[in-house]
C-alpha cells in the first residue's frame, strides 16, 4: 500500500481495545496455532491474504483478511482426509548458506522491475529504484518461493536505503531516507 | 460473482466459530488453547516490556550500546524475547537522536516487534498509516502533533521482510534521577513506533 492515494487521515484513538470484537481475538489466535500446525507456513498465510479480491481486502478490515484468507486455506488444504503434516518446528527464518553475500554495506544497487502473481517482498513503489546498501544480514527463508511450495531456497538479506527523491519524485518530503528490507535477487548493482 | 463461495455470507463471528470448529476437527487446534492464547495477547504481551528496555537503556550505557547492536540478545538480559517472535530474522533498535527521527511501518502488512510492542495498535494497520507513513512521513506526523524541524532527517523503516524494528526515543528533559521503573512509566507505545517524542 507504500504511496497510495484517497485514504484519508490516521485515526489514532487512545486506549483503544486489542480486538474491539471477540472473533477478532480469536482470529488472531486461529491463525498463530494453525500455522504453527502445518495448515501454512507464514509467506503462504500472507500471499492468501494477498489473494484476496481488491474490495474485498479493503471492506473486510485487518483481522476479516486473516479470516479469509484461514478460509481460502482450510478449503485448499484440508478438504480431503489426509492429515496435515506438522512441521517439525517453527522457529526462526535464519539460514545457513554456504556462499558469500553478493553486496557490502555502501554498495549502490538498483530494484529490479518485476510484477510478479505470486508472493514478493519487494513493495511495489521501490521497484526500479536505486538505493544503498545499509546493512547485511544473514541468509533467510525466500518469501517468495516459501509461499507456494517452492522450498526455502534460502537467499541474503539487506536493508537498502533510498532517498525520498529517487521514490517520490520531485514532490517527495526534503530530509527524508526510506530504508526497506530486500532480499539478493530484487537487486541489482549500479553506478 | 467472485470465488467467494467458501467464505459465505454470514457474519465474521459466525464464520470464526465455522472455521474453528473445522481446525479443531482436523486436529490443528484446541480451543481452550485459543482461549488461552487470546488472554495472554489481552494481558501479558504488550508494550510495557518495550518500555522498560527503553528505561534501561536510557539508564545503562553499556546495555544501550548492547542493544543497538543486536537487539534479540539485549532483550533476552531482561528475560524477554520469548517464542512470541520465534519466526523473526532480528531485532533492531534504532535511536533518535537531536538530528534523526525514525518512524516505522509495514507497507506490506503489519510486521511490528511483538517481542517488546505486543500486538500492533488498529491504525498502525490501517492503509492510510500504511500508504503515507513512506510518502509524506512529516505532513503524517504533523498531523499526529509531531512537528520536526526541517533539519532533523527522517528515517522511515519499511518493515518489509522478518526484520523487526524499534526506536529508542530520545529521554524527556528533566528526568534525571528517576529510577528505571519511574522511566518505565513514562514511555508510550507510540513513542516506540517514532510518532510521537516524549
Amino acid at each position: 500500500m507504500g504511496g497510495m492515494h484517497g485514504f484519508g487521515a490516521v485515526d489514532r484513538r487512545p486506549d483503544e481495545a486489542l480486538f474491539p470484537e471477540a472473533w477478532q481475538g480469536r482470529v488472531c489466535a486461529l491463525a498463530g496455532y494453525a500455522i504453527g500446525a502445518g495448515l501454512a507456513n507464514l509467506d503462504a498465510f500472507r500471499h492468501a491474504v494477498e489473494r484476496m479480491p481488491a474490495d474485498r481486502y479493503l471492506a473486510d478490515g485487518y483481522y476479516g483478511r486473516w479470516l479469509y484468507a484461514l478460509e481460502t486455506l482450510a478449503a485448499e488444504r484440508l478438504g480431503g482426509d489426509a492429515a496435515v503434516e506438522r512441521p517439525d518446528h517453527v522457529g526462526s527464518v535464519v539460514r545457513e548458506v554456504d556462499r558469500e553475500a553478493r553486496f557490502a554495506a555502501g554498495d549502490a544497487v538498483r530494484t529490479w522491475n518485476r510484477h510478479p502473481q505470486g508472493h514478493t517482498r519487494l513493495p511495489g513503489y521501490a521497484r526500479d529504484r536505486r538505493g544503498l546498501i545499509a546493512e547485511v544480514h544473514p541468509a533467510c527463508v525466500y518469501p517468495d518461493t516459501n509461499a507456494d511450495s517452492r522450498g526455502e531456497s534460502p537467499e541474503y538479506l539487506y536493508t537498502v536505503a533510498f532517498d525520498s527523491r529517487e521514490l517520490w519524485g520531485e514532490e517527495a518530503e526534503a530530509g527524508v531516507a526510506v530504508y526497506i528490507d530486500l532480499f539478493e535477487p530484487y537487486l541489482e548493482a549500479t553506478e | 460473482m467472485t470465488a467467494d463461495h467458501q467464505h459465505g455470507s454470514d457474519s465474521p463471528a459466525t464464520r470464526t466459530e465455522a472455521i474453528e470448529a473445522l481446525l479443531v476437527k482436523k486436529g490443528l487446534v484446541q480451543s481452550a488453547a485459543v482461549d488461552a492464547l487470546v488472554e495472554r495477547y489481552e494481558q501479558d504481551i504488550g508494550p510495557l516490556r518495550g518500555a522498560r528496555v527503553v528505561a534501561q537503556a536510557w539508564t545503562d550505557p553499556a546495555f544501550r550500546a548492547r542493544l543497538l547492536e543486536d537487539g534479540m540478545p539485549a532483550i533476552r538480559e531482561l528475560g524477554f524475547g520469548d517464542n512470541t517472535d520465534a519466526h523473526v530474522a532480528r531485532l533492531v533498535v534504532k535511536e533518535n537522536t537531536e538530528s534523526v527521527h525514525n518512524l516505522i511501518v509495514c507497507t506490506l502488512c503489519s510486521c511490528y516487534p511483538w517481542a517488546v510492542l505486543g500486538l500492533p495498535p488498529a491504525w498502525y494497520k490501517s492503509p492510510a498509516y500504511r500508504s503515507r507513513a513512506v510518502r509524506e512521513p512529516r505532513r503524517l506526523l504533523g498531523e499526529l502533533g509531531l512537528d520536526l524541524p526541517a533539519d532533523v532527517e527522517v528515517r522511515v523503516w519499511d518493515s518489509s521482510a522478518e526484520v523487526r524494528y524499534m526506536v529508542l526515543p530520545q529521554r524527556p528533559r528533566g528526568t534525571v534521577g528517576l529510577s528505571v521503573e519511574e522511566l518505565t512509566g513514562l514511555v508510550t507505545r507510540d513513542s516506540m513506533i517514532g510518532v510521537e517524542q516524549l
